[in-house]
């Protein structure tokens, strides 16, 4: 029999041993690039930037002098964002969530706008941009304000919102609706009693999540047109603003004119990603903290 | 068809010096599809006041969709066409004449597996009233208490109320759902195969508070368990492939059939 052939085996033992080894290495090399890659950025970042954080860069406002500059207006700017990005996400991505696992029948019409939301969280950040620029900058003339910005990127990460809830409220039981059902319950009390409570923190992980994108993003907010020019300090969501990203975008351009323009950008990144990471890590916590078992 | 002529004379047979129990559900000429699957086929049945009604037959005889129906809760599962008529209490239930919320309320369900809230115990319990507008604390409080003593759970959690319900056995995690039922003041309360995932031990103290609750309630239980049935039961009816094939007191079905059909099932013979 060629299978028990004791020297054929034998011959081929090696190369199969051999490319065990190597498929090992293999994966373990793709794993490690991407931390490695992330290191080299971390070290990049930090050597260049940290000496340039402190209390007047982080409270002051923009300057032409490089040594005067400060970034108080973009993370005020990045929170009357989010201030809009975040009720206006909620409210819509949970909400069609609710309709398309509780009310919608499946059939047609779910599917479609099943399809649609699977292929829109696939649409480039800078056609949003142009959506906003057109319908909310230009349509209903708000203006590169604070509103028109987070409209756009409050459309921008809705898909990913819907599909965390979506998926949230799936997982919960169906005894767990049934059950409520059974004592007589309605529809809208049972969402709001059993299913909501339960989704909640599945919920709350995807929106974090994209928070955090929405918070990182630049492109659309370049085509709706944030000014690099000195503005005051955002006030309300019907001004003026600029944010983090935008704002090492800008320095990043201007490095080529004022080399100093490069540790300010590399500063504002240290702040960027310390705000993400702790974000991110919030939404870890909570997704830990709040894991059921049925 | 054979099964119809059978009909006629099964539910009403029951002629005997027991004191004659008057029907709160009565189902005429039922039938039930899942899309084209026909499965309940001309149910003839009533289900007495006060008693217990046991369902049996092989899986898949359509007893879990026809206790189902009793409360709509058949057609949250599945689309379902249904025809014929169910009548609660003299109200047909199957058009929109009685809305389903109040029927659940009145006909409670309970389910194979225990399915309570992720919740407290109390707030298990106080789910119900709730629902139905109950906001009084110590209203709330009372019918807690009242409701976790008749499911006889009361003084093994009494000292936990405000614990997950996650927290309890199996077995009470069953009797929290049963109190929880309880907590609506329902006049049915319907059981799914209730005992099929407890422990003997557990299964017992579900069949004794069967017992004791049946003076107040009507049940229906449909259960693969036929010694549950013979225990429990004052009548029993045996389903097969979506008909209803005898249904009579618990003690003629299974000293005296009419049906071989049923001396086999009962006998171990196939199912």
């Amino acid at each position: 029999m060629q299978l028990s052939n004791q020297t054929i085996m034998m011959k081929k033992m090696k190369y199969r041993i051999g490319a065990n080894k190597f498929a090992k290495l293999l994966f373990m090399l793709s794993a490690f690039f991407g931390l490695g890659v992330l290191a080299v950025l971390f070290y990049q970042v930090f050597s260049q930037g940290i000496q340039f954080i402190n209390w007047q860069f982080l409270t002051g406002k923009l300057s032409t002098q490089p040594e005067r500059a400060g970034i108080m207006g973009a993370i005020l700017g990045t929170f009357w964002l989010m201030l809009v990005v975040v009720p206006v996400t909620m409210f819509l991505g949970v909400g069609t969530a609710i309709f398309l696992e509780m009310y919608a029948k499946k059939g047609r019409l779910v599917g479609l706008i099943q399809t649609n939301i699977a292929n829109l969280a696939g649409v480039p950040s800078i056609v949003y941009g142009i959506l906003g620029l057109t319908v909310f900058v230009r349509l209903l003339d708000l203006g590169n304000v604070v509103l028109a910005g987070g409209l756009t990127m409050a459309l921008l990460i809705l898909p990913i919102v819907i599909v965390a809830s979506q998926e949230a409220i799936r997982a919960i039981p169906s005894q767990m609706s049934e059950g409520s059902y059974g004592l007589g319950a309605t529809k809208w009390q049972t969402i709001q009693r059993i299913i909501l409570p339960a989704a909640l923190p599945g919920i709350l992980t995807g929106a974090i999540l994209s928070l955090s994108r929405a918070i990182g993003e630049t492109a659309p907010l370049v085509v709706i047109g944030i000014p690099a020019l000195l503005i005051p300090f955002p006030g309300g969501i019907l001004d003026r603003f600029t944010v983090l990203p935008m704002q090492i975008y800008y320095w990043t351009l201007d490095s080529s004119l004022v080399a100093e323009y490069a540790n300010l950008a590399s500063a504002t990144i240290i702040v960027l990603l310390i705000t993400l990471f702790v974000l991110n890590s919030s939404a870890i916590i909570i997704r830990n903290k709040f894991q059921k078992s049925y | 068809m054979v099964v119809k002529e059978r009909i006629k004379e099964a539910p009403f047979s029951v002629v005997n010096n027991e004191t004659w129990k008057k029907p709160i559900y009565e189902t005429h000429g039922l039938n039930l599809w899942y899309g084209t699957s026909h499965a309940l086929k001309n149910i003839e049945m009533n289900i007495n006041e006060k008693e217990v009604t046991a369902i049996i037959g092989p899986s898949g005889c359509g007893k879990s969709t026809y206790l189902k129906t009793l409360n709509r809760m058949v057609e949250i599962v599945a689309d379902v066409n249904i025809s014929g008529s169910v009548t609660f209490k003299g109200n047909n239930i199957l058009g929109n004449a009685m809305p389903v919320e109040l029927l659940r309320a009145k006909v409670g369900m309970v389910f194979q597996k225990p399915n309570p809230f992720p919740k407290s115990i109390y707030e298990n319990v106080a789910f119900g009233p709730r629902v139905h507008g109950i906001r009084n604390k110590a209203m709330l409080d009372m019918i807690v208490e009242d409701s976790l003593k008749k499911a006889a759970l009361w003084d093994e959690v009494k000292d936990r109320l405000h614990k997950s319900a996650y927290g309890l056995s199996g077995g009470q995690q069953q009797r929290l759902c049963i109190a929880r039922c309880l907590a609506v003041d329902p006049e049915v309360i319907l059981m799914d195969e209730p005992t099929s995932a407890l422990d003997p031990v557990s299964t017992h103290k579900i069949e004794e508070l069967i017992k004791a609750i049946k003076n107040d309630v009507t049940i229906a239980i449909v259960t693969h368990n036929m010694q549950q049935a013979a225990r429990i039961s004052d009548r029993t009816a045996f389903f097969l492939n979506g008909e209803i094939i005898e249904c009579d007191r618990t003690s003629t079905i299974f000293t005296n059939p009419s049906d071989k059909l049923t001396d086999d099932y009962i006998n171990g013979r196939f199912g």
